[in-house]
């Protein structure tokens, strides 16, 4: 019997030759992932522990991404915090206000994990890197601490879910809307603990930017990891990027999965998640008319090039309705400079939308753009929970740029192809 | 150990537990002022040492923060049941030390303000107010060596030394 593309690289950094689900194993870890929220909380227990070393110092990335540039007082004790350990372990990948980005858009852009790897991340959103061919999984701080200090970590290997999506997706179809239709499907625990290993035709067609956008989510469905197995496209992305040497795996044709969906995405709408679970997703056609007063388009699932592209092409000539707020935030300062290049941003602030530089800010109600009472957001984020942007009485509407773009000038939601 | 139980539905998130608006801060005592407030404004300033929550499916469901499950502990909360967990708070809460228990049952038969009292070496929940006893079933052997331990880094120590 052979295996998935999952079982064959924790076999690989278990050193067997071959897992199944269910075993345990102490995989070897590749990169490991803080940022100015969870790294902090690692670094304490590390220095409770009494662990003075780190396993690798090119093998450890800290992110200052959440919070930053500064928010507030205890917000910047925190970054400084994190600051101050890389400086004395001499951190290799450590990037500073100006260079940092979003963790899961800064990390694959600068080739720091690359197909094959295991990358054990404390956020939630580590699963992203799956895109590449790579296992990725989100942990907390501790397990993070732990993983600095001896480079492992312990994993069960997950039951296998395949997703395989047959035919054309539509023109404003994309990832986002992919994996919003995928969680509606099997809910917020449809996959818990499990891979979720995504195919078929609609997928291969996916640039590198909307199936990262997909293996993002993975997590809202309560899956252990997301993963697209490399193909041509990926190592295109690769080319001149990737770090260390990439190591490009297939799932064997006999692999076992304890379940395999197969739809067709021919007849996917773009989709909007609506109030409080990413898995209440509907076609937006049935959200239509939804008054907004905000609308963010960025964030770790959604802040990347192709993103940006089309919610220009929308808003090229047309203007923000008057009672809408429209905050854009790049992933990374690469994109933020391209977008510059290609005269995007001109786009945005020419529609009356706000361009900021990179930052998580208000996808987790952090800062830029935080919701008042009873205030109603759309977003290209990825949780939609009770009081996520903001005030526990506001709302949040999650959707793919094209959806949000389109809105943000109607005012209410609105499928792309209804714009004036 | 012995409490009151406090029930919660199902896909209780992390931002309800511990909303993102305080994460500024890593001090137990700060984050447990603000413990389970956007699922219940006043539940820190109503619970007391021992109590018990009782949650449904996926429990602990979002983000990585460990602050969640630290919230919690710091509360006062002596274990946490539901009928599942999320991946990541599972592993946080076996990491730090705060124990948790799946057990359907219970959280079915479990009204607030029930009286629980659990017994981890029996695997063993009691309903004192009902009159219910309950059977958990033990964790695997892996994850025992971590609890026994006395959470992960104690077992990671033990490993580097």
């Amino acid at each position: 019997m052979g295996m998935t593309i999952t079982e064959k690289i924790l076999a690989a950094h278990a050193g067997k030759d071959v897992v199944r689900p269910d075993e345990f194993v102490y995989a070897n870890v590749d990169m490991a992932l803080g940022n100015d929220i969870t790294a902090p909380l690692a670094i304490r227990v590390l220095e409770e522990t009494g662990v003075n070393q780190v396993f690798d110092k090119d093998r450890i990335a800290l992110v200052p991404d959440h919070s930053t540039p500064n928010k507030d007082i205890k917000a910047a004790e925190l970054c400084k915090q994190m600051r101050n350990f890389a400086r004395r372990h001499e951190l290799t990948h450590y990037w500073e206000v100006g260079r940092v980005g979003i963790e899961h858009v800064l990390l694959p852009e600068q080739g720091v994990v690359v197909p094959g790897d295991v990358v054990i991340g404390a956020d939630s959103h580590t699963c992203t890197y799956g895109a590449l061919g790579a296992f990725s999984t989100g942990v907390g701080s501790t397990d993070l601490a732990a993983v600095m200090a001896t480079g492992q970590v312990w994993l069960r290997v997950p039951d296998q879910l395949k997703f395989v999506f047959s035919g054309k997706a539509g023109p404003w179809v994309g990832g986002k809307d992919l994996i919003l239709y995928t969680i509606g499907q099997i809910g917020v625990d449809g996959a818990l603990y499990k891979s979720m290993e995504f195919d078929g035709e609609a997928i291969r067609a996916l640039g590198m930017d909307d199936r990262f956008a997909m293996c993002n989510m993975a997590i809202e469905a309560g899956g252990k990891n997301g993963i697209i197995a490399p193909d041509d496209i990926t190592r295109e992305y690769e080319e001149g990027r990737a770090e260390r040497e990439p190591t490009y795996l297939q799932s064997d044709p006999d692999a076992e999965y304890e379940q395999v969906f197969e739809w067709d995405a021919s007849t996917i709408e773009p989709q909007v998640a609506m109030p409080s679970l990413p898995s209440n997703s509907h076609p937006v056609s049935e959200c239509a008319g939804i008054q907004l007063d905000q609308v963010v388009i960025g964030s770790c699932t959604n802040g990347r090039m192709a993103d940006l592209r089309i919610a220009a092409d929308l808003l090229a000539g047309r203007k923000v309705a008057p009672d809408v707020r429209l905050i854009i935030l790049p992933g990374t300062q690469a994109i933020y400079k391209q977008a510059i290049d290609e005269g995007l941003v001109d786009v945005f602030i020419d529609a009356g939308g706000v361009f900021s530089t990179p930052t998580c800010g208000p996808c987790l109600g952090g800062h830029m753009g935080v919701l008042a009472e009873g205030e109603r957001a759309l977003a290209t984020t990825n949780r939609n929970f009770v009081g996520r942007m903001g005030h526990p009485n506001s709302e949040v509407y999650l959707s793919g740029p094209a959806v949000a773009a389109a809105s943000a000038v109607a005012g209410e939601i609105i499928h792309p192809d209804d714009l004036a | 150990m012995r409490g009151a139980a406090w029930t919660f539905g199902d896909d209780v998130n992390t931002d309800e537990i511990i909303p993102a608006r305080y994460l500024n801060t890593i001090d137990p005592g700060e984050l447990a002022a603000h413990c389970m407030e956007d699922a219940d404004p006043e539940f820190a300033g109503k619970v007391g040492a021992g109590d018990v929550i009782v949650a449904g499916a996926n429990f602990g469901c979002g983000s990585s923060r460990e602050h969640a499950p630290i919230a919690i502990k710091a509360a006062g909360v002596s274990c946490v049941i539901a009928k599942s967990f999320a991946r990541i708070f599972y592993r946080n809460a076996i990491n730090i030390g705060l124990p948790i228990l799946t057990c359907p049952e219970v959280v079915d038969e479990t009204q607030t303000g029930d009286e629980l009292e659990v017994d981890l070496a029996d695997g063993k929940i009691y309903n004192r107010t009902r009159g219910g006893e309950y059977a958990v079933p033990p964790f695997p052997s892996q994850m025992r060596e971590i609890i026994d331990a006395g959470g992960l880094m104690n077992f990671v120590k033990k490993s580097l030394s």
